[in-house]
């Protein structure tokens, strides 16, 4: 055989699934889960600027593409493991993996090292108990919820939420070198405001769920339970959104976006109680989920307005 | 090493443009990383770790 084709040559018969040569770089990239990603370096930033102490700017950034990085690496585990039933669902067939795009193989050691990686270096960059935090999150998110608890469970996101409450933590132990009680109630935030968001989706998409076979909570304990936890989790969410001003680091901005949110919040969940039937059904639970996330979002962004960039002012002088 | 045993096929033009684009994608993850170790040491430890004795 000529020498050329050492280089250039692959098997006659690829894998059945991807072809042997690899995927396109943008294939790699989806594989980190972007959006998240973003998601992630918004909620760590905000959990580094209402930390007491100082961090250089230059280690600060490295961290955040660190943890970036590590979050990345799970979702890219996640999708390893998950891959079949993504090939199942609508919404995810068209994911690297279930794609053919690229083998699991590749992705599994593009994880792998990127999960290594990241925590070594946010070790060396900022301390050992943000890169034990980073990992135990890796862990948690890619064995803990995607190997174990997700195809398991009815209460899968609820546990597995803790995943991505974590990454305001991590931001406060880079910042300050411990956990402390402003990081821990963003934490809970997350964790509380993850079940009605998640149930709202999975009561538009019980269908393709039913089809993985995962057990959400629609398909468990059916869509009338699940709306009914919707509206307790939103009850437990809006006061506890108010936490912050009640231990002084939200001042007025985040006060009112927090009161005006969580009345939000609590409307779209009585409509999702409300609604039970047809395009109403649909268009009040997607209604739910669309407005959860700009809910999270303007909590965390008064937050970073106030504490980083100095409209802070204190709700009672 | 190939396989002696294994039937091979040249790479497509749209194959290896794609393994080039992935290689200049690694090479450049690569020295983005050593910048980065470059930074945190300087950032970490200070200019003057490029001139202290050996």
């Amino acid at each position: 055989m000529p020498m050329t084709s050492l280089t250039n040559a692959i098997p006659a018969q690829p894998a059945p699934l991807a072809p042997a040569v690899g995927g396109d770089v943008p294939d790699y990239f989806a594989l980190l889960k972007p959006r998240v990603m973003v998601l992630v370096i918004f909620t760590a930033l905000v959990g580094m600027v209402v930390s007491h102490g100082h961090v250089s700017p230059v280690i600060a950034a490295i961290s955040l593409l660190m943890i970036a990085v590590g979050a990345g690496a799970s979702g890219c585990l996640n999708m390893w493991w998950d891959a079949d039933i993504d090939a199942v669902m609508t919404r995810t067939a068209k994911r690297p993996i279930p794609d053919g795009r690229i083998r699991p193989e590749e992705a599994l050691a593009f994880g792998l090292v990127l999960s290594v990686g990241s925590v070594l270096i946010l070790g060396l960059a900022a301390n050992w108990l943000a890169a034990g935090l980073l990992a135990f999150t890796i862990v948690f998110y890619a064995v803990i919820y995607s190997m174990w608890l997700k195809r398991a469970t009815a209460q899968n996101i609820v546990i597995g939420g803790a995943a991505g409450a974590l990454p305001p933590v991590i931001g406060q132990a880079v910042v300050s070198g411990s956990v402390g009680i402003e990081s821990l109630v963003l934490f809970a935030i997350i964790f509380i405001w993850t079940p009605p968001h998640f149930w709202a989706l999975a009561l538009v998409k019980a269908g393709e769920y039913a089809k993985a076979g995962i057990p959400m909570m629609p398909n468990v304990a059916g869509p009338a339970s699940t709306r009914r936890q919707i509206v307790y989790y939103t009850l437990l969410l809006a006061p506890l959104g108010l936490a912050p001003v009640a231990l002084g680091f939200g001042g007025l901005i985040y006060a009112v976006v927090g009161v005006l949110g969580g009345i939000g919040m609590l409307a779209f969940s009585i409509q999702v109680l409300r609604n039970r039937e047809g395009e109403a059904e649909k268009r009040a639970a997607m209604g739910m989920f669309a407005f959860s996330i700009l809910y999270l979002f303007l909590l965390f962004a008064a937050l970073l307005a106030e504490q980083g960039l100095g409209l802070y002012r204190p709700l009672v002088a | 090493m190939q396989d002696p045993k294994v039937e091979y096929r040249p790479l497509t033009p749209e194959e290896e443009a794609r393994r080039r684009k992935r290689s200049v994608a690694i090479a450049l993850a690569l020295g983005a990383m050593v910048l980065l170790f470059f930074v945190l040491t300087i950032a970490k430890l200070g200019p003057q770790v490029l001139s202290r004795p050996l």
